[in-house]
């Protein structure tokens, strides 16, 4: 039953990589393109309106709106990039072994994903609230679509830190470790590519209007 | 359950929640055989429309009553059109979406891939399980949206907006089941590439491959590329038809009279822009793997090495990049403009030449062989000149100016039919011959596939060549009656008769086959089906046995020393030379 893959934790020499490490670039590659036609929707819906964001039916325009919501969006955009520098820190620990320290910067991701959910909870809940719900106009509606399919990744994400931590998912390190630090490095690179996507929201979405 | 037992593994995890590549190789490939029979089914009762409109059908009248009755359209055994959209829509959905990608890609990729290059088993094979179980529920959510009131997806599998976006709820299910298909499409992609990137044994230098190999892995990079878009656009139809956005509703639409009350603002070109960027790479992902099947059959039956094996390397790339500039060639009456039309026309007429090398390369491989008439090679000597009658007729559909005529006609119906049809399907009756011994260590009846082989051949011919004639005279695709209230089909309605009974016979000629598969798998082992029975040159041949050993293909690694098509090799005993055989050198 139990047989061997080759090159799961150490490096084929002829391309320098294990192969979950192709996996996830191949994956990501797949996010750039998922991304990439959620950002050319944009461009194209935006060239096509005569204002931005546009009036919805009820001759309402989102615009002022956004103002009051730039500080929440830097203060996320804040709380993602301490989260991907922490995330690198514990791949960092755990290459030096010390244990303790990646279950610390572990759980600073953890908070710092959080926090940044629970700030985009009142940010969505202050829009439907004043009415500008994914219908109003294309405006909303790309935003919904694509901070959600974000908040999703985030969720995901979520997800797997926490079964890092999680004694069933840790207890690889006494068994496998170098196993462990690629998955560590793997899912960090999933996470820095998550982080890169909000560089990217936030500017489009809360800046340039 | 005796100790001895309790080391086994279940029936669940051997059979059922496998994950050895050789197992979900199978279930996709049963899988997909079952959905290419459904999507066949419903064309074959669409034919009876088409030929005979508005009549009761025979045989499956009742069921198509009590189906209509179900979704809420009126039928006394006859398929009412709103039926026949859905029939329409779903039979395209599922012959490309769950019948021959996951065949081809999923079965064959899966199954032969880490054999050819000598590995034990995909890369990740837990992954390689969860494609298979995202592929099974998109297809049952498809089948379980035909008894939904309004019926299944009736906007055509391209489901345009603003169509689709105001259609029945089956629309919905559509979106949801493309989810699914589209992430397990995803899941498959990443493997194979890894897999064949990192997982090559010993020796198997780039140049070494297997033509196949190449080609499954160009076909992922489009799986990989051209996918996500798609997702795009299901998602934001979803968000039209569920949360009332209006991604692809322009302002001010009006339906039945009255003023749709959405925000408008956008686009319907935008989906067919997002569409059209998977759909048409889409086709290579149809054809590529095919044309893998082709040269491995192709070399091993005329003992001779696949001629010009570098160009075919090449133009497989040239193919898979070209095919990502050209989508918007299916656009070319929506008034996108004229200059990107004449971008997208000649970006198509590029694209042409890598397919005439490749099919060049096979016509020469022919040259001088000493050819083994066997059936895989049948299907294979078939698949050449048809495949080149579908290229071909491809050309004046990418120059814009006959496209005006030729757009939405029969005529781009028989195209493509013919690309997929005779072109994909073919090989993949060619790969299912080639490789049945394989899988299961038993040969496949001769005669029965000859039948099978000369009756599909007549009866393919016979269902879509007369759609050139129809398609030419000016006969619109998706009429619900065949053309019979069209002035324009008045004098080729005449060929939808023929049409139908090649269709009804090609459904007959299909028996053989099924015959075949089952009734060789209940035979004893074959002692002709050892573990090569082809005298082939490849790893999957040489050193596994038929069937290849359980979960890990090989008993000792391979090491390959030669290239993959060493056929009569001067001065050798054997007129074909292993992969994996050390020869000295300087003799």
């Amino acid at each position: 039953m139990d047989i061997k893959i080759p090159y799961n934790e150490d490096l084929r020499p002829d391309t320098g990589l294990y192969n979950a490490k192709l996996g996830i670039w191949l994956f990501l590659a797949s996010e750039v393109m998922l991304f990439g036609g959620l950002f050319s929707s944009y461009i194209l819906l935006r060239a096509g309106a005569s204002v931005w964001p546009p009036i919805g039916l009820d001759g309402q325009s989102v615009a002022h709106l956004l103002e009051e919501t730039i500080g929440l969006a830097t203060f996320n955009t804040v709380a993602l990039i301490t989260s991907s520098v922490t995330m690198v820190m514990s791949w960092v620990s755990l290459k030096m072994k010390d244990i303790s320290k990646f279950k610390m910067y572990m759980w600073i991701t953890i908070s710092c994903a959080i926090i940044f959910l629970i700030v985009k909870y009142f940010e969505y809940s202050h829009k439907i609230h004043e009415g500008f719900i994914p219908a109003h106009d294309t405006y909303m509606a790309l935003y919904f679509t694509m901070t959600g399919l974000h908040v999703l990744h985030i969720i995901g994400g979520l997800f797997v830190l926490v079964y890092f931590v999680m004694p069933d998912g840790i207890k690889m390190w006494d068994d496998e470790p170098i196993r462990f630090t690629n998955r560590i490095e793997v899912f960090g690179l999933y996470w820095h590519f998550v982080d890169l996507v909000w560089i990217f929201l936030f500017p489009v979405l809360y800046l340039l209007n | 359950m005796s100790n001895k037992e309790h080391h086994e593994e279940s029936f669940w995890t051997k059979y059922v929640f496998s994950i050895d590549h050789k197992v979900i190789g199978i279930q996709y490939g049963i899988t997909a055989l079952f959905f290419l029979l459904i999507g066949f089914s419903l064309m074959m009762v669409m034919r009876w429309q088409l030929a005979y409109p508005d009549t009761a059908i025979p045989i499956v009248g009742p069921f198509i009553k009590w189906l209509a009755t179900l979704n809420g359209f009126a039928s006394e055994g006859n398929l009412p059109s709103d039926l026949y959209n859905v029939f329409g829509a779903m039979h395209g959905t599922i012959m490309i979406f769950l019948g021959v990608v996951p065949l081809i890609v999923g079965a064959f990729g899966n199954y032969l891939v880490p054999l050819q290059v000598g590995a034990p088993d995909m890369a990740f094979p837990k992954l390689n399980m969860a494609s298979y179980w995202s592929y099974l529920p998109g297809g049952i959510i498809m089948i379980i949206s035909f008894f939904l009131p309004g019926g299944a997806a009736n906007s055509g599998w391209t489901a345009y907006p603003p169509l689709s976006d105001i259609a029945t709820q089956g629309q919905t299910w559509w979106l949801v089941a493309m989810i699914f298909l589209i992430s397990s499409s995803l899941l498959g992609s990443v493997n194979i590439i890894v897999t064949i990137v990192q997982l090559r044994v010993k020796g198997l230098t780039w140049m070494k491959l297997p033509f196949f190999v190449w080609s499954q892995l160009i076909t992922s990079f489009l799986l990989l590329l051209a996918f996500p878009p798609l997702e795009v656009a299901a998602i934001f139809q979803l968000m039209d038809r569920i949360a009332g956005t209006s991604f692809f509703l322009p302002s001010g639409l009006v339906i039945s009279g009255e003023m749709l009350q959405v925000s408008g603002g956008g686009s319907p070109l935008l989906w067919q822009h997002l569409f059209w960027f998977l759909a048409h790479p889409e086709v290579y992902v149809l054809i590529l793997p095919g044309m893998g099947v082709i040269a491995e059959v192709i070399a091993n039956n005329t003992r001779k090495p696949l001629w010009g094996y570098k160009s075919l390397v090449y133009s497989s790339f040239f193919l898979g990049f070209m095919s990502f500039t050209v989508w918007a060639h299916h656009m070319f009456l929506t008034g996108m403009g004229q200059g990107m039309s004449t971008f997208f026309q000649i970006t198509t007429m590029i694209i042409s030449v890598p397919s005439v090398v490749i099919l060049s390369c096979f016509m020469l491989s022919l040259w001088g062989g000493s050819i083994r008439f066997n059936v895989p090679m049948l299907f294979a000597l078939g698949w050449i000149p048809m495949f080149g009658v579908g290229g071909l007729t491809g050309l004046p559909l990418g120059l814009s100016t006959s496209d005006i005529h030729l757009h939405d006609t029969y005529y781009v119906i028989g195209h493509f039919h013919y690309v997929v049809a005779p072109g994909t399907i073919f090989a993949l009756f060619s790969g299912i011959y080639f490789w049945f011994p394989k899988v299961t260590g038993k040969m496949l009846d001769e005669t029965l596939g000859k039948i099978h082989f000369f009756a599909s051949f007549v009866f393919m011919n016979g269902v879509f060549f007369p759609m050139f004639i129809q398609g030419l005279a000016g006969v619109s695709r998706r009429l619900a009656d065949g053309g019979a209230s069209y002035a324009h089909a008045a004098d080729v309605l005449k060929w939808n008769e023929t049409m139908s009974y090649s269709a009804w016979l090609l459904g007959l000629a299909q028996i053989p086959f099924i015959v075949n598969l089952i009734w060789t798998l209940y035979k004893d082992k074959d002692s002709k089906a050892n573990a090569n029975p082809w005298n082939a040159t490849t790893i999957e041949w040489t050193d596994a046995t038929s069937p290849p050993l359980g979960h890990g293909n090989f008993k000792k690694t391979p090491v390959v020393y030669n290239g993959p098509y060493e056929y009569s090799v001067p001065g050798m005993k054997d007129d074909f030379l292993p992969q994996t055989k050390k020869i000295k050198k300087g003799k």
